[in-house]
């Protein structure tokens, strides 16, 4: 065998190795990774809850404010304020929501699109996540049907909504995000939670959509 | 190109089994912890979003 051939075999079976040492990363190291993340983003959030929320300061020479009994929800980019449950996911699955779904955000957990309403607002609240990596939090989107069970926790409040629609789309089909989904400009009446993934698994050719609608009020003691 | 490697490391041969450990653990540190995180974004599976 001539020196030169040696040297593409080589190459080509170090870099087979190289590409199964991705895979192996993207499918278990990614997964470590965001459980650890995971981990810390619950533990920070905890202890933050167990602080007495944040009342508006007030300016001098201004009334103070009324006792607030329900201080509004205010989020921080790129860090944890709402924990998601779906049932239909096992008993034991829940994720820390983060604000943001930028790369690094959505490497964390679940990501909540800047701008759109929060945990019991009407309007329409959207989180993305993973499907394969990164504890790919959404792996299972498919399998939720309409009826099922999807609770926000924010602080020691639960916000209940319950699966109205699955479809899937064109990457670029930004209405399904808007506070009233495909109609642009309409005040919205109702409180919808909006879950958005790549499909099919291990592809982006479109988006898996799963939008869920509060039924009723929010279980649960005033924070 | 392994075999001039191995032709180059110093020692005998279980200094040179060492050493060839310490090269792959740096390999693998360099792949895991640079060059995947880097070249992960270009991969469409992990695009979740929808966006115009």
């Amino acid at each position: 065998m001539s020196k030169a051939s040696q040297i593409v075999g080589e190459l080509l079976v170090t870099f087979g190795i190289i590409v199964f040492l991705f895979i192996f990363y993207e499918l278990k190291v990614t997964d470590w990774i965001a459980a650890g993340t995971q981990h810390r983003l619950s533990q920070t959030l905890e202890n933050q809850w167990q602080q007495p929320a944040a009342i508006p300061t007030t300016r001098p020479g201004k009334a103070a404010p009324k006792a607030v009994a329900d201080p509004p929800l205010s989020v921080v980019d790129h860090q944890g304020f709402a924990i998601l449950r779906i049932p239909r996911f096992g008993a034991g699955f829940s994720r820390v929501v983060v604000e943001g779904v930028n790369e690094g955000d959505l490497q964390e957990g679940p990501g909540h699109y800047p701008g759109t309403a929060l945990p019991g607002v009407i309007g329409n609240m959207v989180i993305s996540g993973h499907r394969t990596t990164y504890g790919h939090p959404f792996n299972q989107l498919d399998e939720l049907q309409n009826g099922d069970t999807i609770t926000l926790q924010v602080r020691s409040k639960t916000y209940t909504y319950r699966v109205i629609r699955k479809q899937v789309v064109d990457p670029s089909d930004v209405a399904v995000i808007l506070p009233v989904p495909g109609e642009a400009g309409v005040k919205p009446t109702t409180r919808l939670l909006t879950l958005t993934t790549c499909n099919p698994k291990y592809s982006a050719s479109t988006r898996l959509i799963v939008t869920a609608q509060m039924t009723t009020a929010p279980t649960g003691g005033a924070s | 190109m392994y075999g001039f490697l191995w032709r180059h490391l110093l020692g005998n041969n279980w200094l040179r089994t060492a050493q060839c450990v310490v090269l792959l653990v740096g390999v693998v540190a360099l792949l895991l912890l640079v060059i995947f995180p880097a070249v992960e974004p270009l991969l469409p599976f992990n695009n979740v979003t929808v966006k115009k």
